[in-house]
């Protein structure tokens, strides 16, 4: 059945969006019920990471969301919630950040991943990537939506796991020879 | 499966909107049916559901006029915008919030990187969100914001209006817009509303509706939302 009605258009998120949309904006007052925090059972990990532009700049002003599965790979669990957002205004270095648990693989076909959409100031409408983990080889190659992206393109969607700080380690590149694989739903 | 209209969304580069130049991806996105034709949606993240009503928010998060005062009364134009969301397929969205911002009356946003030259109000903050009712409706009370000046071309002026963020089901509802006014001559001059596609530009301008005035207090515009949505009902997550 095709559909109805057409959709209401995206437009950007401008620069400011994060009054209304980041928790650590405002003093807390009105704060925003989503902030940069997923908890659950299951391995806690950080993530950080920051989003470039065509310049090869650090991009101040980017809102990054994102959702997962539990540790078991569910994404029905009542229990867990499992969506978070941070942007890059939050620190001087112009760093997304989030703590989180790693997901489980939902099924065989897949690897642990956790799905990252992206808004911004020049952004008309937002992108979506997903982020993989670098210590998940064995389960990458075998990834169905990994194993669509041209194989010198699969390293943009991998996070790098920085043992000695304990971080993934994930930058999004808007344009450029490293620019990060989007999704169209 | 609900799926990312180009046709009716602006693209991601516009000649016109500067920071488009070097922040909108070249490379065309890779598309998701590869993996949907594997697998059924509910394990794909994307699609994943689960995000409706799962928001708590305050008595006073959808009346602006209110949720910000410190002992006065905010200036400006009070104005109540009422509208309902619904999927492509007409299907009320219920449980969905909603979330906006926007600058105050004189044109300035309560942010610290907003260095526009005129009065913040210290009675509005200019932030508020909402949760859809059974029907899909909303409703907010506000100040008619200012348009305000912007660095994207000599002269250049942002037509006045609200920004929208929406979460419904999935992130693949996901849908961050902004709402304009009806008549705004500003409108022929703006990058960012000109990107929309012609015949889907009226869709983000608000209609003035007399029966949504509240006399002797607000003026009333009215403005529904269609998101991508599912073609199915909705999973209620407190009873299966």
């Amino acid at each position: 059945m095709e559909p109805d009605l057409p959709l209401t258009p995206s437009q950007t998120a401008g620069p400011f969006f994060s009054m209304g949309l980041n928790q650590s904006e405002n003093e807390g007052r009105l704060a925003s019920p989503l902030g940069n925090e997923i908890t659950g059972e299951g391995e806690a990990i950080s993530i950080a990471g920051r989003v470039i532009d065509g310049n090869g700049d650090p991009v101040p002003d980017a809102l990054i969301e994102i959702r997962q599965a539990d540790a078991s790979g569910n994404f029905r669990n009542p229990d867990f919630f499992g969506l978070a957002r941070s942007h890059t205004g939050e620190n001087l270095e112009a760093k997304f950040s989030f703590r989180t648990i790693k997901p489980g693989a939902a099924t065989e076909l897949e690897a642990p991943y956790i799905s990252v959409a992206v808004y911004m100031r020049g952004l008309l409408t937002h992108v979506y990537t997903r982020l993989y983990f670098s210590d998940e080889s064995s389960a990458n190659e075998k990834d169905a939506l990994l194993n669509q992206v041209p194989e010198t393109r699969q390293h943009t969607l991998i996070a790098q796991h920085d043992e000695s700080q304990g971080i993934y380690e994930f930058d999004i590149h808007m344009q450029g020879k490293n620019e990060t694989v989007f999704f169209q739903l | 499966m609900p799926k990312i209209d180009l046709h009716q969304h602006p693209p991601y580069f516009y000649a016109d909107y500067k920071s488009s130049h070097s922040r909108g991806p070249n490379q065309d996105p890779i598309d998701f049916s590869c993996l949907t034709a594997l697998n059924p949606s509910e394990v794909v993240a994307e699609f994943a559901g689960g995000l409706r009503n799962r928001f708590a928010v305050g008595d006073l998060d959808h009346d602006l006029i209110r949720n910000a005062q410190q002992g006065g009364i905010p200036l400006g134009e009070r104005m109540v915008i009422s509208g309902q969301v619904l999927n492509q397929w007409g299907k009320p969205e219920s449980g969905v919030l909603i979330e906006v911002w926007q600058a105050n009356a004189s044109g300035r946003y309560a942010h610290k990187d907003d260095g526009h030259d005129v009065p913040l109000d210290p009675n509005f903050i200019g932030v508020g969100r909402c949760i859809t009712d059974k029907e899909g409706r909303y409703r907010f009370y506000t100040i008619k914001p200012g348009a305000y000046p912007w660095k994207n071309h000599p002269n250049a002026w942002r037509p006045q209006h609200i920004h929208f963020s929406l979460i419904s089901e999935s992130i693949a509802d996901r849908l961050v817009t902004q709402m304009y006014f009806p008549g705004d001559p500003l409108l022929d001059y703006d990058p960012i509303f000109d990107a929309v596609p012609d015949s889907a530009k009226e869709h983000l301008i608000s209609t003035f509706d007399l029966s949504v005035t509240e006399a002797d207090f607000a003026l009333g515009y009215h403005f529904d939302i269609v998101l991508a949505g599912a073609n199915a009902t909705p999973v209620d997550p407190e009873h299966g």
